[in-house]
Formats: structure tokens, C-alpha cells, sequence
């Protein structure tokens, strides 16, 4: 049976690291570092710690992520 | 984390493996146009517990079939059901079984009746890209001289590879640490160690890569509704060349009895 890679993934704001990085815990535990998309920057959306968010991942790469959306 | 198999573990998963074959040519016995998905499903069931196996697929993730059977543009993960194969029909069944804790896990797609010439090459080359693929599984290359064997392979027919699902590692688990994609750089992922067992399964699609899931949040498939053909090994890494733990000599046998299939 194939597996599903998880390209999306939702998580919580724990700390902002400035320069538009964040550091956010993943539902399944795992602690990685995020950076707001270009997009989001454009729009002026703001993201603060406890914020819950959406991340893109890449397969290639498991320590990094890039915020796509953020909860209301 | 991986682990990293020893020399009696890799032979039980070899026997687990093997009997996934055996099931598989089972329920190759039984393809013919009109038999519906759900029956396959039964028949490979009952081989599977009549070994003192369990299917590894029931249950996983609530998965309710033993056995995956994507018909046509479903890539994988279909699940058996009413629909009845047609003439033409490209049938990829997918398999899994438990055996004294350890999990095997192959495909092979099947073509019913007379396939077009199409499907028929797609078959074909997506299990040339599978043995091209297990070559490349040496100690000293990394996960991405794999994908990069199949990638390069298929591509060049202008098929696509799909992304958003990959092999794994298997053992008592069935998904296991790493994740094997069938595309990729060479040079690229972990290093391959003997011990390791994964399952390589290219999932070739005709048209474009992209997929689509059916809301019941299994059936994937093809965005452009073109077929997909899937094939999958389980094999072992050693200091030489891997081991094929699965085997498609049974399937082959059975292919080249039953009229109803494509040569």
C-alpha cells in the first residue's frame, strides 16, 4: 500500500524568531521552523505565539515549513 | 527512525512476501471481465487466512478492504466494491499480509481482456522502471538514486510520476521510516545500508501527475482521468545486489494460463 506524504500540515505558533521565521509545533510533536509566504507578507498578516496555522512542507526537507495560512 | 533489519528478520518478511505473491496469483486466477472488485477482495482474504496470515490492509487507517484494487485512472487505494471489470480495464491489485508479525506488501496491475496498446506499454515500462529502480538500491547510494532510476526512465516516454505518494520501509509495521520516492536527484536522501527493507512501488500515470481523492478519503485519482498502472516489491539491501523478497514468478505463471488477461 502507498503512503501518503503530508504536504500540508496545521500547527501552533510556539515563539517568532524575527525576520518573518517562526517556530511552530506540528499536531503529530514534531518542533520545526516556519516562514510566512510572500503572499502573506504582501497582505500584512500578522502572526503571533498561539497562533494556529497552516504549513506547506516539502518530503525533501522535515525541519523547515512555510506558513500559508493563519486561523482565525 | 529506521531500523535496520538483521538476516532472520529480512527471512520472515521474505516468507510474508512470498505469500503475498501466491495471493496475488490467487486472485489473478479469478480476473475476468464481470467479477466484481468486492469478490477479488474475498478470494484474496480467504487465501490469506487460510495460510494463517492476516491481511495486512484491514483495519489500517480504517481501511475496509484486504487488498487495494484501483481500476484504470484510480492510481491506488481503491477500494473493492460492486463494480464489475470490464474488457480493457487496467487493474492494479495492491496486497498485504501479516505473518508471524511481519508485514509483506506487492502489487501488480493486470490487464483484462484486450487492453489498448496504450495501457498495454504503460504496464510494461512502469515494471522496467520497478527493476530499474531495485538495481539502484546498492549500499553507498542514497534514497534518491532510486527515484531518479524510475524518474528518468518513464519520463522519457513522457509518462508522470506521482508525487504525493511514495514507498516505505516496512517490517513489522507495514510504513515504516523512510519514505521512498519514485522521483528524485541523485545523490539526494539517506544512505542505503544493508538491512534495510523497503518497498519501491512506482505509480506511472499516462497523462499528468496530478491526483484527486474520492471523498471517501481513499480512491486517488489521475486529476485528467488518464490510467495509471502501479507495480511493488518488497526487497532487502545487502552488500551485493538487494534481495527481491517478493516474487511475480506465481503471478507471471498464472498470467500467461488465464485468457482472460493480457499477455
Amino acid at each position: 500500500m502507498a503512503k501518503q506524504i503530508s504536504i500540508e500540515q496545521d500547527g501552533t505558533v510556539t515563539e517568532s524568531l524575527g525576520n518573518a521565521m517562526f517556530r511552530v509545533e506540528l499536531e503529530n510533536g514534531h518542533v520545526i521552523t516556519a516562514h510566512i509566504s510572500g503572499k502573506m507578507r504582501m497582505h500584512y498578516i500578522k502572526i503571533l505565539p498561539g497562533d494556529k496555522v497552516k504549513l506547506e512542507m516539502s518530503p525533501y526537507d522535515l525541519s523547515k515549513g512555510r506558513i500559508i495560512f493563519r486561523y482565525k | 527512525m529506521i531500523h535496520y533489519k538483521s538476516v532472520e528478520e529480512i527471512e520472515l518478511l521474505k516468507k510474508s512476501s512470498l505469500l503475498v505473491g501466491k495471493t496475488l496469483a490467487e486472485v489473478a486466477k479469478h480476473i475476468r471481465p464481470g467479477i466484481t472488485t468486492m469478490a477479488l477482495d474475498k478470494i484474496a482474504e480467504t487465501f490469506i487466512l487460510d495460510h494463517h496470515a492476516k491481511p495486512a490492509f484491514k483495519g489500517y487507517g480504517g481501511f475496509p478492504g484486504s487488498c487495494c484494487i484501483s481500476i484504470n485512472e484510480v492510481v491506488v487505494h481503491g477500494i473493492p466494491g460492486n463494480q464489475e471489470l470490464k474488457d480493457g480495464d487496467l487493474v492494479s491489485v495492491d496486497c498485504g499480509a501479516v505473518l508471524n508479525g511481519y508485514v509483506g506488501d506487492s502489487a501488480y496491475s493486470f490487464g483484462v481482456g484486450e487492453i489498448s496498446e496504450d495501457k498495454k506499454l504503460l504496464m510494461e515500462r512502469t515494471k522496467q522502471s520497478l527493476y530499474l529502480g531495485i538495481q539502484a538500491a546498492r549500499p553507498g547510494n542514497r534514497l534518491g538514486n532510486i527515484g531518479y532510476a524510475i524518474q528518468t526512465y518513464v519520463e522519457g516516454f513522457g509518462y508522470s510520476v506521482v508525487r504525493d505518494l511514495v514507498g516505505h520501509g516496512i517490517g513489522t509495521n507495514m510504513h515504516e521510516s523512510p519514505e521512498v520516492p519514485n522521483y528524485g536527484k541523485r545523490g539526494e536522501g539517506i544512505m542505503l545500508k544493508p538491512g534495510l527493507v523497503i518497498c519501491i512501488e512506482p505509480m506511472i500515470n499516462l497523462g499528468k501527475r496530478y491526483i484527486t481523492q474520492d471523498s471517501d478519503g481513499w480512491t486517488i485519482r489521475t486529476a485528467d482521468h488518464m490510467a495509471s498502472a502501479h507495480f511493488e516489491h518488497e526487497i532487502a539491501i545487502t552488500e551485493g545486489d538487494p534481495i527481491i523478497l517478493s516474487s511475480f514468478d506465481e503471478v507471471e505463471r498464472v498470467i500467461n494460463e488465464n485468457v482472460n488477461l493480457t499477455k
